[in-house]
């Protein structure tokens, strides 16, 4: 019975969507660009496995190109190798290499130029200085990619996925490593980023610029240069997602930089230096997410407001929150802090004295950085203990006066 | 000489006080371990008493026995004996008890719930800070005569250690707070046991926090091999010179 749909789906397929072609090696037609020249809208192009080195490939027309497991498009290191810009275009199972470098142009393995309905599925990118870059594009589904790039500088490489100005964006399921920025959005708007692997990135994991009423879900970002960006977006939602071991001066689970009217939930920071830190943000709710073995586990500038941080778990943490004044307009309550060391009179589970997750050192840190060397020295913990008694440096206002006794099932 | 440690050895556990120092670590760190959910927790605990109590306890244990001990020394020195050996025997006694009672009060909790990086570094780094505030207890022991003003100078160096001299790097390291003084951190860090010890389990703990600029400088530096060598080597010099003076001193000395 399936057998018998697929048969008559392919065949569907084939007469509502024209001819396919098949390039190769010891085929009528060998090369690609002749093959896009002879198609036409909706046909489908089979490429056999082989190595085409033909330069710039473009493709205007609708059309459907699938690669077998050994097609390679090789850019020579000159050439920008496919370049779409037209609808209803699908590429899939091919293998692009070595696209050239321009420091003028930003050339990419595979570019999209106002697009409309492209699929990108299980391609693999190597040694490309962009691999996917896509601007004024609806509708874009990157899907399954594998792209690897040769870190060398942040000059010197490009992006791993790219999109500007484009809006509709599924990326799912893609594995990004060794580029500049691993995801780059700026001014992309109602997207999806899903499964995503993106690490031992230069700069960022996933970089965010403008880009309003977007959503990042299950993503793993690990060991990039300087963790997660999301900057001077609105209604940005960010769910179960792991951030893991950002380690550097400037690096962060997520950087949160003028965001306002956002979500960011389910997810666990595990061993960065900084697990979120925030500058001028609002109205974030911060719920339900595990701050594992991080450095500081949130830093909040008090440029942020109405942020609420509730329902979260914070173990392990060298430092679990840090700030660099004592304004406070963010609300923290019903956390649990593995140092709280409260009690709980009525066994409700809530302990009765407020905690307050800023220690005395931490503020010392911030102004002046190399006193880290005498982290966890005895000196310290009393100098922590005296300003417990008596709060001269800490801000008294941010406090969780609802600690949990326990540590939340999440 | 090892027969003369053998009878500070025996002596020593004779008087009972090395075995309760070993029930208390053994009590202390086994309840620590169980009463944790985690363990990194509890080597967090531990690495406190590392850092404060093994010091102070073998200043005060050492410069008591010394004391103590100061009539068989007196006799030893009638016999054809040279001065060297009998002061180094008496150290090796001392140490050797020691640090058994804090191999197996730490060290056996230690390896039987974490034995990992940061486990290690723990008894590394109190097994050396055994040894050197041993040998700085022989030193203030020797120096002075009098048994009160010796316990007395033996605590005031436990205070210098343990804390005056961190609020002396937290006052220079405000004080020049204008300067890059992250090179100068590391030249302080070597000035003091203490320091050097908690760093160097720190740089196992805390390696997320530390990776910030400054961090970063001491991963690079303690991390590698360079580090450990330059930590073991800074130890033993701790060691060695305390002993040393002791030594030189105690040849000298008119009992």
């Amino acid at each position: 019975m399936k057998y018998f749909f697929t048969i008559v789906f392919s065949f569907l397929l084939l007469i509502s969507f024209g001819n396919t072609i098949i390039v190769g090696p010891a085929q009528p037609i060998r090369s690609l660009k002749k093959a896009i020249e002879a198609a036409r809208n909706k046909d489908t192009i089979l490429i056999l496995s082989g190595i085409y080195k033909e330069g710039s490939i473009i493709v205007t027309k609708s059309l459907t190109l699938i690669g077998e497991k050994n097609t390679v498009l090789d850019g020579e290191k000159k050439y920008e190798i496919l370049l779409i810009s037209g609808n209803n275009v699908v590429v899939k199972g091919m293998q692009f290499r070595n696209s050239g470098y321009s420091a003028m142009n930003d050339f990419a393995s595979i570019k999209l130029v106002d697009c409309n309905n492209v699929t990108l599925e299980n391609n693999t990118v190597i040694h490309s200085y962009f691999a996917i870059h896509i601007s004024n594009t609806t509708n874009a589904i990157i899907r399954g990619n594998k792209i690897t790039g040769i870190p060398t500088s942040e000059q010197l490489t490009g992006n791993g996925i790219h999109l500007w100005k484009s809006n509709n964006a599924v990326i799912e399921n893609n594995h990004i490593q060794g580029h500049r920025d691993g995801i780059y959005f700026e001014f992309v708007t109602q997207s999806q980023i899903r499964n995503n692997l993106s690490e031992k990135n230069i700069r960022y994991g996933l970089h965010f610029m403008f880009s309003n009423d977007d959503n990042y879900l299950d993503n793993t970002f690990r060991n990039n240069g300087a963790g997660v960006a999301v900057m001077y977006s609105k209604r940005v939602r960010m769910e179960k997602n792991h951030f893991e071991e950002n380690w550097g001066a400037s690096a962060y689970g997520i950087l949160l930089k003028d965001i306002t009217d956002s979500h960011i939930t389910f997810n666990t920071f595990l061993k960065n230096t900084v697990g979120v830190h925030m500058e001028g943000s609002s109205r974030i709710e911060i719920q339900k997410n595990s701050f594992r073995n991080n450095g500081w586990a949130i830093k909040v500038q008090a440029s942020c407001d109405d942020n609420v941080f509730h329902h979260n778990n914070f173990t392990g943490n060298s430092f679990d929150v840090g700030t660099n004044g004592t304004m406070v307009l963010n609300k923290f309550y019903n956390n649990y802090w593995d140092k709280y060391d409260g009690y709980d009179m009525n066994k409700d589970g809530i302990g009765d004295i407020a905690y307050h997750p800023v220690s005395m050192y931490s503020m010392i840190i911030e102004q002046n950085p190399t006193t880290l060397m005498l982290f966890r020295s005895f000196m310290v913990s009393l100098l922590d203990k005296a300003e417990k008694a008596i709060p001269s440096l800490t801000p008294q206002n941010l406090l969780d006066d609802k600690p949990m006794m326990k540590i939340l099932k999440l | 000489m090892l027969k003369l440690s053998r009878y500070v050895l025996y002596d020593i556990l004779r008087n009972k006080i090395v075995i309760a120092y070993t029930l208390f670590l053994f009590i202390v760190s086994f309840s620590m371990f169980r009463m944790e959910e985690n363990s990194s927790k509890a080597i967090l605990s531990l690495l406190n008493i590392v850092l404060i109590v093994l010091p102070l306890i073998s200043l005060i244990f050492t410069t008591i026995h010394y004391y103590n001990s100061y009539e068989f020394i007196e006799l030893m020195l009638s016999q054809p004996l040279s001065r060297t050996r009998i002061l180094l025997s008496e150290f090796g006694g001392v140490c050797i008890s020691l640090l058994s009672a804090f191999w197996i009060g730490v060290g056996v909790p230690v390896l039987l719930f974490s034995a990992d990086e940061t486990g290690f570094a723990l008894l590394f780094t109190g097994t050396a800070l055994t040894i050197v505030f041993t040998s700085i207890a022989f030193l203030a022991s020797v120096r002075s005569k009098d048994k009160a003003r010796g316990i007395g100078f033996a605590l005031l160096l436990w205070f210098y250690f343990a804390l005056i001299y961190d609020g002396l790097v937290l006052l220079i390291l405000f004080a020049f707070s204008d300067y890059p003084m992250e090179k100068f951190t590391l030249l302080l860090s070597a000035l003091n046991p203490i320091d050097l010890g908690r760093i160097f389990i720190m740089l196992k703990m805390d390696i997320s926090a530390l990776m910030g600029y400054t961090g970063a400088l001491y991963k690079d530096f303690f991390g590698s091999g360079k580090g450990v060598l330059f930590t073991t080597v800074i130890m033993l010099l701790w060691a060695t010179i305390p002993l040393w003076l002791a030594i030189r001193s105690f040849r000298r000395k008119d009992m």
